[in-house]
């Protein structure tokens, strides 16, 4: 994918060799680095197949993530989706599937995703953003050096600060 | 009041920053007009019809003096001399320019305030009883709880793109001077049979085009655990409030289309799983917090002032104030004060101006302890004045306009800023607004009626609560133009009712006289002292639909219309 920033251990950067596919763009079986639909999943799942190597999965934003606890494991990414970015659905989301489910791969928030949202889409335990295509990631990545102090507890910051103050 | 730390202090200046750059790129085209819309709105400011409009948050209606004189440097410096206060104890500037809105969060920060979340789809400003830690009924001071979900809500990062704006309001007074029960999530506060802390849930309540009162959720929730609760109701609410249609995307939709049972159940399920976390409140936090609300220095003074007694009965015009414009206070010997904002054709309902608010300012250092507060009604109080003090206060006050003694009366009027200011608007509702306020310009009349409330909103949002002032005027549009409808039956308050519709909307013209043969109804049909909302719950809706559509005509169209429904 283009246009990626990614966060590695608190450190943001434009990422420019990404190597992950969007659901529908290349699917044989045996590459590596693919993200798949839900249903795809399922659909494998099914008929007893399981995809080999490095591979992610795309929620859509009704999803209830607990439907990936049998992958968690071996899932490197699960993207979650942004239709439009005044759609929150998927901070619940990044919520659950860390803070609840424990999820450590890569969280990837895709599609309306721009400057001012990153920040907050970070606390909530996403730690790669595809850029919306139109929109320079370098220019984004000064999302995610604001100062950002929130009070209630997130992903990022477990104590909410009442605990810390 | 509450004192801002220095991490209160350094999220408010970064604020400040960050929305200046993203000014700054508005401004020079790297943000679209549809990408900086919710980072504006989070910010306070809408594009009203005129110019945009910048709503400042009076975090639970408390100011100190200072930050009385910060607003009213604003409406002098930015605007066009006054301001409007809100049913949700913020402020409204209506003449903004965009330019110039960094540099009045910058002059706001610098006096510990802000305007974050005043708009948006997110959690908005807290609303607390505006006689919050003085009243005579309460049961216990609403604020520390309210400013500790303040600051949760603040920026909260998962719950900055809801649905739909979400209000929270919170009381703790025998009468509730809140309408916690209009709000998407409502919190009574009361003490348990040990004497601890608990609260009761209410959710799905608004007004707007679909009313409802809120409902119970959850019954005697210990204090510790409003965060959790209060974050499994928004996780909920988050996940599966409809975004298909703004019109149904507010928490009540949700709660309506569970069932509030299976809804409260929905969130119990999720707060299962969280309430036994680091978000659990600390005894040591609620204390940090109250600490900063500890009652002032209060003199000893006897129950009555002689000085006092003799001004009352020497002035019945100061007598007249003081029974209408002053409540009980918890210590002998005090009182509260509120500045009516509702002196009639003067002044539409909450515009105060920068002189006034600096005369305020200057009062409430003078006689009170250097506090303010605005009320849901729209007005101003001073919570803690010595009965003592109240005469040459009340002398005042009248010199500059803020003393007209018809607080909860009919010309109390609750309205929105309407067609004059708003993009939303069908109609006009000040212009009816003061029409109705010069008809009824008789105060005998007015305390005669007795206690009445009368809401208006100039379209179906609502924002003048219509629906539960006990008079609620809609204004709707008929083919381009501008007609009102009447209900009654509305109240606010620990006895809540919406407003049913007594028949066909009148032209603005019209609405003076209508509403004065239904206070002739009330008039002919009270017993002894029943105020208006209990005569309607009496006798009903039909004995004034009758004297106020007396004609043969109105009574047919009347049926039309009903059968239209
Ligand atoms: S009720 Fe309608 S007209 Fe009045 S302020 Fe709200 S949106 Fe505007």
């Amino acid at each position: 994918m283009k246009n990626i920033i990614t966060t590695v251990n608190g450190v943001s950067g434009v990422v420019h060799d990404d190597p992950w596919s969007m659901p529908g763009e290349d699917e044989s079986d045996n590459r590596d680095f693919q993200i798949v639909s839900l249903e795809r999943l399922l659909a494998l799942a099914e008929s007893g197949e399981r995809l080999q190597g490095q591979y992610g999965v795309m929620l859509h934003p009704d999803d209830d993530p607990d439907i990936l606890l049998p992958w968690l494991a071996s899932l490197r990414l699960i993207a979650l989706q942004f239709p439009r970015f005044s759609d929150g659905r998927a901070y619940s989301q990044a919520y659950l599937l860390r803070a609840r489910y424990g999820f450590e791969g890569e969280l990837r928030a895709v599609g309306d995703v721009l400057r001012d949202q990153l920040a907050a889409m970070r606390h909530c335990g996403f730690s790669s953003f595809a850029i919306r295509e139109d929109r320079s990631a370098e220019e984004a990545l000064k999302g995610l050096e604001v100062f950002d102090l929130i009070y209630a507890r997130s992903v990022s910051t477990p104590q909410p600060l009442f605990r810390r103050r | 009041m509450y004192r801002y730390d220095e991490y209160d202090r350094a999220l408010v200046q970064a604020r400040v920053e960050q929305f200046r750059d993203q000014v700054a790129r508005r401004l020079s085209g790297d943000l679209s007009e549809e990408e900086f819309l919710p980072l504006r709105l989070q910010n306070g400011l809408y594009l009203q019809k005129h110019a945009y409009m910048l709503r400042v948050a009076n975090p639970y209606g408390t100011l100190s003096a200072d930050q009385l004189r910060v607003l009213a440097k604003i409406a002098t410096d930015f605007d066009r001399g006054y301001g409007h206060f809100t049913t949700r104890q913020n402020i409204q500037f209506n003449w903004i320019e965009l330019e110039q809105v960094p540099d009045i969060l910058q002059l706001l920060a610098d006096h510990d305030m802000h305007a974050i979340q005043t708009s948006g789809n997110c959690v908005r400003n807290i609303t607390t009883e505006a006689f919050a830690g003085v009243a005579g009924d309460e049961v216990m001071d609403p604020r520390p709880l309210a400013e500790i979900l303040r600051q949760w809500s603040t920026v909260n990062p998962e719950f900055l793109f809801l649905p739909r704006k979400f209000k929270i309001a919170i009381s703790s007074s025998a009468s509730d001077r809140a309408a916690v029960r209009a709000h998407d999530i409502g919190l009574y506060l009361y003490r348990g049979g040990s004497g601890e802390m608990l609260l009761d849930v209410m959710a799905g309540g608004g007004l707007g085009r679909t009313p409802i009162l809120n409902e119970r959720v959850k019954q005697g929730l210990p204090w510790q655990h409003i965060l959790t609760y209060t974050e499994a109701v928004l996780r909920v609410y988050n996940r599966y409030g409809r975004r298909d249609n703004k019109y149904k995307a507010r928490i009540k939709i949700l709660v309506k289309a569970l069932g509030v049972d299976a809804f409260a159940k929905e969130v119990e399920r999720e707060w299962e799983l969280i309430k036994d976390s680091d978000a659990e409140l600390t005894e040591k936090e609620y204390q940090r917090v109250a600490a900063g609300f500890a009652p002032p220095v209060y003199e000893r003074l006897d129950l009555i002032d002689p000085e006092y007694g003799a001004w009352l009965a020497r002035d019945p015009q100061f007598g007249l104030w003081v029974q209408r414009n002053t409540q009980p206070h918890k210590v002998a010997g005090y009182a509260s004060v509120i500045l009516s904002t509702k002196p009639g054709a003067s002044a539409p309902p909450g515009d105060v101006t920068g002189e006034q608010m600096n005369t305020v300012a200057d009062l409430a250092e003078r006689y009170g302890f250097g506090e303010i507060r605005v009320s849901h009604e729209q007005n101003l109080v001073l919570p803690d004045i010595r009965k003592q003090d109240l005469y040459p206060l009340w002398k005042k006050l009248t010199e500059i306009n803020l003393a007209k003694p018809n607080v909860g009366l009919l010309t109390d009027v609750i309205a929105c800023p309407g067609g004059d200011y708003c993009a939303l608007a069908n109609t006009r509702s000040l212009p009816v607004t003061r029409a109705i306020q010069e008809r009824f310009d008789n105060i005998d009349f007015l305390h005669d009626l007795g206690d009445l409330t009368l809401n208006i909103s100039g379209c179906v949002n609502a924002c003048g609560h219509h629906h539960i002032g006990n008079i609620g005027i809609l204004g709707v549009d008929k083919k381009g133009e501008e007609f009102f409808q009447i209900t009654i039956g509305g109240a606010q308050g620990k006895n809540s009712s919406l407003g049913k519709v007594i028949g066909r909307a009148f032209r603005a013209e019209e609405v003076p006289e209508a509403i004065n043969r239904l206070l002739q109804a009330y008039l002919d049909y009270r017993e002894a002292e029943e105020p208006f909302i209990e005569t309607v719950n009496r006798i009903g809706l039909d004995p004034f639909k009758e004297r106020v559509y007396p004609t043969p005509t109105d009574a047919a169209q009347l049926k039309l219309e009903e059968a239209s429904v």
